[in-house]
């Protein structure tokens, strides 16, 4: 078997008005079958995506924050999401969904899935990976 | 291209998914599974069921190892293989099984 790789899918834009975050997820999704190590960043507006109580019912389109919480059965089990942007945009991590995955290694335990980070911890993630996909 | 259940008309697209999700009930499952040549069993309802559950949750329908490895642990080893799910849907549990339960086809499936 081939040498697994990181990938990187990283999300810039609000989850509805442009179709990049759904694509974003789906394409996480069917990348997840072929098991490479695969972790998701949201910066700038792409912290929306996982805020917590969305209701699109009035723009008419499909609500798909709750498939975040799937990632975990994908063995998608590192979301990064950057501090500052948070800040700038008057939100905290209490805004966003809790999301978990089940630790393999560790008794199946729910473990959190959503790491904050800052943005230069965010720098040396991008850096450490071997390919990044901008969404 | 339409099912029809109790006088009533049910559009599907060209493989068989029906096009608006809510039409769906029990009647129409068994209507599907008949076009699949699927006799549908209490061990079916369990796996149809569960997809309708998982979709329910998180909005999609998972894909087909993602779906053995949760009926795994839902239901235990004997029912979460390959060669349980595919006795029951020779033609693909993630596919046959998402259209009985009336659900789009899986993300990824071709």
């Amino acid at each position: 078997m081939s040498e697994t790789k990181k990938f990187l899918y990283v999300n810039r834009k609000a989850p509805y008005g442009t179709i990049y975050a759904l694509e974003s997820l789906e394409v996480v999704l069917i990348g997840a079958a072929f098991e490479q190590d695969v972790s998701m960043a949201f910066l700038d507006d792409g912290v929306f995506q996982l805020t917590k109580g969305q209701n699109t019912e009035a723009i008419g389109v499909k609500n798909f924050s709750p498939t975040f919480r799937a990632l975990g059965d994908y063995e998608v089990t590192k979301l990064y999401v950057e501090m500052e942007s948070l800040e700038e945009r008057g939100l905290g991590p209490d805004d966003l969904q809790e999301i978990t995955y089940e630790d393999e290694d560790d008794d199946w335990e729910e473990k959190p899935s959503i790491r904050i980070v800052s943005r230069t911890e965010m720098a040396d993630i991008m850096a450490d990976q071997d390919v990044v996909l901008s969404f | 291209m339409s099912y029809q259940v109790n006088g009533h008309t049910i559009e599907h697209d060209e493989e068989g998914y029906i096009t608006t999700l809510s039409d769906w009930s029990k009647e129409l499952a068994d209507e599907i599974a008949k076009v699949e040549n699927i006799d549908m069993t209490e061990e079916h309802w369990a796996v149809v069921n569960f997809l309708r559950d998982y979709y329910d949750e998180y909005q999609i329908a998972p894909a087909v190892r993602v779906l053995i490895k949760a009926i795994k642990k839902e239901m235990g080893p004997e029912k979460g293989n390959n060669k349980y799910m595919y006795e029951l849907f020779p033609y693909g549990p993630a596919k046959q099984a998402c259209k009985i339960a009336g659900l789009p086809k899986p993300t990824g499936c071709v």
